[in-house]
């Protein structure tokens, strides 16, 4: 018979090694933050957020012009994926046994899981190297292509969530499906709805290759959609992997501005889809 | 081999409810006893205060004394890891170890705790199997997954598995409950022979198997022992009046 | 059915909206079809010059037309699976720990600690790379590592702090989170019955761990791995910003590299033709490997147990979504 004290002292030393590997994960994970946190806020300041950036050398200079474009070109691309999406997702609650639904579905969860990076070099091919230049427009559309399996598979799932019971009754009352869905669907889903597009706005803020590849980025404020534009985590990655100190300091900066951003949002979310679960 | 089970001034708490409310009750060694009472009556919590399965439950707290044999389970002397495998139990739903094939389900215990070697543990196994009136029906197909047997055999199985490593007591929490009428005989059949060897204590909602298989009934409503008897005695003439209702509503 | 189907035909609002509904859906699919399509067929003109040599010769000289992705090839596949060999340990033990060991009250914080981090954008994990690993994987770690296993060949030459063990440890954080996050879910899967049937036996929490919870897991920790390893073959910019760009075969881990992915972002600009239908090709190959990758990971994740304990599918798929990267 084995000793009982020393299959529990192995026991207990295979889990310090577990508290180890989470200690170390968490502080790594911890450090990155902390160290965003105080080197971003060195530099972060009211016009850092509001101007342009300056040469090397000159003092001063910010990120205003990749504020604007990351929003510009966020907003953009949730112009684009979240009708197309949410009335996807429609199709795919209110049919959900037809062949087009299984083949949406599949294409959704494969977009999921395209890189990125293939992503922005398709619309390169496509918009960029057609259109013979950069443009925020070209940003837009990658960006919406990465937003959009983020909402689909969100929005089918909220949709999903409204009872059958309630959409029976609803048409049972003689309303058509097109009312059903306007009236009591969407009403009913309208929070995870938003849930959905906050965390894919979320996501699309943080991209940099679809965005690097299709907007590159400009030292200038934004005058039209068809110009290249700058933003965020671009701004991040040519600072940081540029030779200048005060680049570098900025690069920093920006860091700072854009996890708060996304933490933000996802905080938000969660805490939004907390509220709606508690509800039902 | 089988210690009889005592219980003293014991009450239970889940957080600030408290769910067993001062309840003493001999379980006699080699003898069956039925836990019997309406849902929520705290007879499960009793049950399984006995192996201190609710250690693993954080916010819980009792009072009181329960022995096993000789034994406080309660003193800092006893190791509940030990403790339970002197105490078996059976649960609701069947628990095969889905990854593990029928063999290996019953060894599993043996292995765990270094009870037997080689070629001794395919014979454990089988002599479990046969306990158990398993072995007739898997022999051919021993390595097959154990969740792939019908619900009845499982519990079997699960009881075969509990009798790996020499329990002296068996709790049973409802060990019929999703079974069909002919897997609840076998287990029935199953207890009448175990009780040579071992205590039982059944939790059971079906007042039919309390009278069938016990011997000794206790009565619990409300986390309280309302009346504890001889099983006979119990069904035919309830000695209070709460009983009386229970049984005539359950039975009648 | 039938008939509700038929009436709600009728209208022509109705039919309107059913057919836009239907177009959005319809539009989903052409969209990943046409990814595909059009870039398979951008990169066609490249692999019908080289074939199956752009896999297997080292040469990737733009100058020249020359495109052999071998280095490339290596780079990704050493990158990402390094990345797994250092993610693994932790990520799985900081599962059991977060969803075993660490009372309800406790877990609920730290877990969504951690699953938040997934949503850091991959520029701020290369930014971290770059300025806080990197010199510290030059001086103190590196320094160590040459002068003491210097004779080894995979620590052989100086640590430049940029390189192929600098991206393996940026992409290993990187994953983290997200193997996890999937890792705990599915481990708080395993039924309560379970573990309850292994503790009655007279089992410890260890053994509980590993002879229940993790055997009775291991098809959807390997499915968190395996979608572990598509991110980090994927992963761009981090990469980009660590491992050095040089498009070499890695002698060391301490030796810069190149991966598909950062050989893109450093060579778009200025691609056009054959040189351009080469780096699609390399696109091409990444979207296949990772598809492959991702059902393969899919498959694990899902796969029906014995016992018929199936876990939410849907939010097991809402997991899979990207947070962060690119």
């Amino acid at each position: 018979m084995k000793n009982i004290q020393k299959r529990k002292a192995l026991g207990a030393l295979f889990e310090v090694l577990c508290v180890l590997a989470a200690g170390v994960a968490i502080m790594v994970l911890a450090l990155i933050l902390y160290y965003v946190f105080r080197r971003g806020v060195a530099v972060v300041n009211f016009s850092f957020l509001t101007s342009l950036p300056t040469p090397v050398g000159v003092a001063g200079g910010g990120i205003g012009n990749a504020l604007i474009g990351s929003l510009l070109m966020v907003g953009l691309g949730a112009l684009i994926a979240v009708p197309v999406c949410i009335a996807g997702a429609i199709y795919l609650d209110q049919n959900p046994a037809s062949k087009l639904a299984a083949y949406a579905r599949f294409a959704t969860r494969v977009l999921s899981g395209i890189p990125s990076m293939v992503v922005g070099l398709f619309v390169f091919s496509q918009l960029v190297l057609r259109t013979g230049h950069y443009s925020a427009l070209a940003g837009g559309v990658a960006l919406s292509i990465v937003m959009a399996p983020v909402i689909t598979l969100s929005a089918e799932e909220m949709l999903r969530l409204v009872p059958s019971s309630q959409r029976e009754a609803s048409m049972a009352l003689g309303a058509t499906k097109q009312q059903t869905v306007f009236r009591l669907i969407l009403p009913g889903a309208a929070g995870g709805l938003i849930v959905g597009v906050m965390l894919a706005v979320a996501l699309a803020a943080g991209q940099t290759a679809p965005v690097l590849l299709t907007a590159l980025t400009s030292r200038f404020w934004l005058t039209s959609l068809a110009q290249p534009t700058a933003s965020l985590p671009v701004l991040i990655y040519h600072y940081a992997t540029s030779p200048f100190a005060d680049w570098q300091a900025h690069a920093w900066g920006a860091a700072l501005v854009l996890v708060a951003v996304i933490l933000v949002l996802n905080v938000t979310a969660q805490v939004l889809l907390g509220l709606i679960n508690r509800r039902r | 081999m089988a210690q009889g089970v005592n219980i003293e001034n014991f009450s239970f708490w889940y957080g600030p409810t408290q769910v067993v409310k001062n309840i003493s009750l001999s379980a006699p060694e080699r003898q069956v006893t039925a836990l019997i009472g309406p849902s929520g009556c705290g007879k499960t919590t009793l049950l399984r205060s006995i192996n201190r399965m609710h250690d693993l439950t954080t916010g819980t707290r009792s009072e009181g004394r329960i022995t096993v044999g000789e034994e406080d389970i309660f003193s800092a002397a006893v190791d509940p890891v030990d403790l339970r495998r002197r105490v078996g139990m059976i649960f609701q739903t069947p628990s095969p170890f889905p990854h593990l094939s029928v063999y290996e389900n019953v060894a599993a215990g043996l292995r765990l705790h270094g009870l037997a070697r080689g070629k001794e543990i395919a014979e454990r196994v089988e002599a479990c199997l046969c306990k158990a009136a398993l072995w007739e029906e898997v022999k051919e197909h021993l390595h097959r997954p154990g969740a792939l047997l019908s619900g009845g055999q499982q519990q079997r199985l699960c009881i075969a598995r509990a009798l790996a490593v020499e329990p002296e007591v068996f709790l049973m929490d409802e060990p019929c409950a999703s079974l069909d009428p002919v897997g609840t005989m076998r287990i029935e059949e199953l207890i009448g022979e175990l009780k040579h060897d071992y205590t039982v204590l059944i939790v059971t909602h079906n007042m039919h198997q309390a009278s069938r298989i016990s011997d000794q009934t206790a009565f619990l409503l409300n986390g309280e022992m309302v009346e504890v008897g001889i099983t006979k005695e119990i069904f035919l003439a309830p000695q209070d009046p709460r009983t009386e209702a229970y049984l005539t509503w359950k039975i009648g | 059915m039938q008939e509700i189907r038929r009436a709600s035909y009728s209208g022509t609002r109705e039919g309107l909206f059913h057919y836009i509904t239907f177009l959005a859906a319809l539009g989903l699919v052409a969209l990943v079809l046409g990814i595909f399509f059009l870039v398979t067929m951008q990169a066609a003109p490249a692999w019908r010059a080289f074939g199956f040599s752009f896999l297997t010769t080292s040469i990737w000289d733009p100058m020249h037309n020359e495109f052999g992705a071998v280095p490339a090839l290596v780079g990704t596949v050493l990158t990402a699976i390094l990345a797994l060999v250092v993610a693994t340990p932790l990520s799985v033990g900081t599962a059991i720990f977060l969803s075993e060991m660490l009372p309800q009250r406790l877990r609920r914080p730290l877990s969504f600690m951690v699953e938040l981090l997934a949503a850091v954008p991959s520029v701020v994990y290369g930014l971290w790379g770059l300025f806080v690993l990197a010199p510290w994987l030059r001086t103190g770690v590196g320094q160590f590592l040459t002068d003491h296993l210097g004779f080894l060949p995979i620590f052989a030459g100086p640590s430049l702090g940029i390189g192929v063990l600098t991206s393996s440890l940026v992409l290993a954080i990187m994953v983290l989170p997200t193997i996890t996050a999937i890792s705990g879910e599915v481990i708080r899967g395993v039924p309560t019955g379970l573990r309850e049937a292994m503790y009655a036996l007279g089992a410890t929490r260890w053994e509980v761990i590993t002879r229940v919870i993790l055997p009775t897991s291991k098809p959807g920790i390997v499915g968190a791995l395996l979608l572990g390893l598509g991110r980090a073959i994927g992963e761009a910019i981090a990469v980009t910003m660590v491992i050095g760009n040089a498009n070499l075969l890695p002698r060391s881990l301490f030796a810069p590299a190149q991966t598909m992915a950062s050989l893109i972002v450093n060579e778009f600009p200025e691609a056009f033709d054959l040189h351009l239908s080469a780096l699609l090709l390399l696109a091409a190959l990444l979207f296949l490997i990772t598809l492959a990758i991702n059902i393969i990971a899919a498959w694990f994740v899902h796969r029906p147990s014995p016992d018929a304990t199936a876990t939410d599918k849907e939010s097991v798929w809402a997991r899979l979504l990207p947070k962060g990267g690119g």
